[in-house]
């Protein structure tokens, strides 16, 4: 995975073959603590313990197609590299929460990406899942909710190819924004 | 297009969007639409599969055509990623592998808008004979 928003796309996968229908998606940027995290939650059927335990081994995989899984492998091997950890905590018919720790300032910190991008395409794939993303960075916090976005749309779908550039361009502005205050 | 910000923002591009969209005839029928399905498992992913599927969202504003984009799971093609399954109404679907940007242009504007076949098909529908009608 080139940066961290790949990642995301790919493990909100397991959340959406978990029949999730509300999935949040934080991150959070402490440049002062050296710590980038991003939080999966979501509310699907969950897992056991024992397979809380096989799903960093590449060699797990709940699916059928193929014998391999290195979604999580992957991200955690990133996390850890840059001198993070990776953790999940997971309840059967409560759901799953990935917590990923990156070092922020380490040099095998991927770059986080086009975070507006991958929140969007998930957004639009999944009409029916509703997505809570939050960025953080340092104590500037933005929200987007697609359960507000569906409401001021009404019937016009949010799969629809235009809307969901609109969506894309008002995630990627906020970000910005958030970006250049912590600059200052 | 104007930049929009806020929520206010979105409301307002809505009312300018819905006017350039036939969207209340078809929405109830998603047979109607051509459809669209990204493998995006970390294989896809890792091939390149986000810049498949902005392709094919850009490309149908561009070109005003009508698509359903979604993702879907690993379709066991590995080795062929990215990949996208098309389904054009009323159709079986095909799956394109070996996909690039470049590749998605040409199968808006050969495959979708004219039903031509182009190279890259990953064949995946073997139907066999049924022997109690021969």
């Amino acid at each position: 995975m080139k940066d961290l928003s790949l990642h995301i796309l790919d493990i909100v996968q397991n959340s959406i073959s978990a029949k999730a229908t509300l999935i949040e998606i934080e991150v959070n940027e402490q440049p002062n603590n050296d710590t980038l995290t991003i939080t999966i939650t979501d509310n699907g059927k969950g897992m056991t313990p024992e397979q809380v335990i096989k799903v960093t081994d590449p060699y797990f995989t709940s699916r059928t197609s193929r014998k391999v899984g290195l979604g999580i492998p992957l991200f955690k091997q990133n996390a850890e590299q840059s001198g993070g950890k990776l953790s999940i905590i997971s309840t059967i018919d409560v759901g799953t929460q990935i917590i990923a720790q990156f070092g922020y300032s380490h040099i095998d910190r991927p770059a986080l990406g086009n975070i507006a991008n991958a929140i969007s395409l998930l957004v639009m794939s999944n009409p029916a899942i509703d997505f809570i993303y939050t960025h953080t960075i340092n104590k500037e916090s933005y929200l987007f909710d697609t359960r507000e976005v569906k409401e001021i749309l009404g019937d016009t779908p949010i799969n629809n190819t235009q809307v969901v550039k609109m969506v894309e361009g008002m995630i990627a502005e906020n970000i910005n924004d958030l970006q250049q205050n912590s600059n200052k | 297009m104007a930049k929009v910000k806020s929520l206010e923002d979105l409301k307002k591009l809505k009312t300018q969007l819905e006017n350039n969209l036939n969207l209340r005839e078809k929405s109830d029928n998603p047979d109607g639409y051509v459809q669209v399905k990204v493998a995006m498992a970390t294989c896809g992913i890792a091939a390149g599969a986000r810049d498949v599927m902005n392709r094919f969202i850009e490309k149908a504003n561009e070109e005003k055509v009508d698509l359903i984009v979604t993702q879907t799971g690993c379709m066991g093609y590995c080795y062929a990623e990215p990949t996208a399954e098309v389904k054009l109404p009323g159709k079986d679907p095909i799956v394109f592998g070996y996909l690039n940007p470049q590749k998605v242009d040409e199968i808006i504007d050969k495959y979708i808008k004219n039903g031509e076949l182009i190279e890259g098909i990953i064949p995946v529908n073997y139907q066999t004979i049924d022997k109690d009608n021969i």
